[in-house]
């Protein structure tokens, strides 16, 4: 069944997957930037593949390797209970899915706060975990876990004086 | 003629949004326009802080997400960890794992009742729910020592095995529960308030559901039958004999009753695990990885050298990465450790199921009244540690 899918998949975008490969019982599949919506968009619209749930999306920050990002989209087929893994690398700056799966949106904003990669046309990329004024990508490898401004006292700003 | 709507912020400090979750409400009346979550101020940077521990160290932390539930989310991380290194864990640590982790599902639900009841206005429930409650969580302490955050399981097995007590103490429980689950219900089910509150209220259809990505007791009252320990069993969960509970209309009520089936479901689970617990090791034979025992660290050398090797330099599973999730009572609960084959996770991912469930709280209540909003939060039951982690 598993095979006869990504055979599918394959059979429609075999240029653009760089490997697919089993590994502790879960299917990884990595595919190239330049057509990663269509591929995506494939994998959820397609009748018999309908991966109609996005688990997870997450990043994964490759520093000094190039490209630098690696973005994992973990989907989950509810027909048949099979989960893919699709992993893209990428440069700072990718497609949104947030218009295949919902649940892309708040992803999308976490692993832009996380690390930096822009989502194009994402209907609302702001920051979500942390303060709209922070400086840096916490979740990246050159970010040091203490933060750049741990040795500094805190601005205090008192409302009149602003 | 001209419309104004009004803007009013729901929290950070509001008792019934259970944490510091800020609402932004845009209101036509009494009616929602729109609805704007704003989270992370209990941002703690968990998922970096775990990549500067050892595996064993970064256990700790996985307590700290949703504090309500610390040891499935224990077992969640100690699942991808040891998919990641390749230990097989002995069934009598299996069942052990199973059977608190059904308690703390109890446990969680039960204060989730609790605080649920007394949101809509109905505090009788509380008293009765926690009464309860206290019960499960003097079990877990007993075993590990602690109430909120346990830190119990160990990767390749448990901490420590169970005892006689222990046994006498949950099957005296188990007996006991499901009487007390029909008296909340005689309180609630049927109470023409309580639906009046709940009936129809913070609906949200199946699909939208999935495309959310929301799991648990949340998805179960659209409709799906979606639970991990059914679809992708793990810890022998096989092994039991259970139904998941399922709703219909995905509203209020439907996951009040789909969490009050689960009560009753986790109370069977933990009845046929406690008699079934196999005779053998509680830790995996990986000498490389799992702790010795504290007996053992007492009398010989060299397992104290063993221990104090693992303890502070940890061990090196091979390059690689894992994927391995639990139902925890709020959904599924995932982690997602890529390692590089030093000591530290190269990557310490925390897949939160309140967080997307969090993420479709807006589709929810618009349109619905303000009044609705604390039934409708209460319903998804979120734990802010766990979103902003």
């Amino acid at each position: 069944m598993r095979q006869n899918k990504l055979g599918r998949l394959i059979e429609n975008f075999g240029e653009y997957i760089v490997s697919v490969k089993e590994e502790k019982g879960e299917t990884v599949v990595v595919v190239r930037p330049e057509r990663q919506k269509e591929i995506l968009s494939f994998l959820r619209k397609d009748e018999e593949l309908s991966y109609d749930m996005l688990i997870d999306l997450c990043g994964v920050d490759y520093f000094g390797e190039n490209p630098r990002f690696e973005v994992v989209y973990l989907i989950r087929s509810m027909r048949d209970g099979d989960r893919v893994r699709i992993k893209v690398r990428v440069e700072e700056e990718l497609e949104t899915v947030s218009d295949l799966w919902s649940a892309a949106n708040w992803l999308e904003r976490e692993t832009y706060d996380m690390f930096g990669i822009k989502f194009k046309n994402h209907p609302d990329l702001r920051r979500i975990l942390l303060p709209e004024d922070f400086n840096g990508h916490p979740l990246r490898k050159d970010f040091p876990v203490e933060g750049f401004d741990f040795d500094r006292p805190f601005e205090v700003k008192l409302e009149e004086e602003s | 003629m001209e419309t104004t709507f009004m803007t009013i912020n729901m929290g950070p400090q509001h008792p019934a949004t259970h944490g510091v979750l800020r609402l932004l409400l845009e209101l036509d009346g009494e009616t929602i326009v729109r609805a704007v979550p704003h989270i992370g101020y209990l941002h703690r940077g968990i998922e970096k802080l775990g990549e500067t521990r050892t595996y064993h160290q970064a256990l700790v932390f996985t307590d700290r997400l949703d504090y309500t539930n610390g040891l499935s989310n224990n077992l969640a991380y100690c699942l991808a960890v040891e998919k990641l290194a390749e230990i097989e864990v002995p069934k009598r640590a299996q069942y052990i794992r199973v059977i608190l982790c059904e308690l703390q599902r109890i446990a969680a639900h039960l204060l989730w009742l609790g605080t649920h009841a007394l949101d809509i206005g109905a505090m009788t429930v509380l008293f009765y729910a926690f009464r309860e409650r206290e019960k499960v969580l003097d079990i877990v302490e007993y075993i590990t020592g602690a109430r909120l955050t346990p830190s119990f399981m160990r990767i390749g097995g448990v901490a420590r095995d169970i005892d006689g007590e222990f046994a006498k103490k949950v099957k005296e429980f188990v007996k006991d529960f499901p009487k007390r689950v029909d008296e909340y219900e005689t309180l609630l089910t049927e109470n023409i308030i309580w639906k009046k509150r709940t009936v129809g209220i913070g609906a949200i259809s199946k699909d939208e559901a999935l495309s959310y990505g929301v799991t648990g007791p949340v998805l179960r009252a659209c409709g799906v039958y979606y639970d991990v320990r059914k679809a992708h069993p793990y810890s022998s969960y096989e092994e039991f004999d259970f139904v998941v509970p399922l709703g219909k209309n995905g509203d209020v009520y439907d996951r009040y009753l789909v969490r009050i089936n689960e009560l009753r479901q986790s109370n069977r689970i933990i009845e046929q695990a406690i008699d079934g617990v196999p005779e053998g090791p509680f830790k995996a034979k990986a000498p490389e990885v799992t702790l010795p025992d504290k007996d053992d660290v007492q009398t010989d050398i060299a397992s104290l050298i063993r221990q104090f090797k693992i303890g502070t330099g940890g061990f090196r599973p091979k390059k690689g990465e894992a994927y391995a999730s639990v139902e925890a009572p709020k959904g599924e609960l995932g982690f997602y450790i890529v390692s590089d084959g030093t000591e530290r996770p190269f990557r310490f991912r925390i897949r939160p199921p309140s967080f997307l469930n969090l993420s479709a709280l807006p589709r929810m209540i618009e349109g619905q009244l303000v009044a609705d909003v604390i039934a409708t939060i209460g319903s998804i039951d979120i734990v802010l540690g766990e979103i902003d982690r």
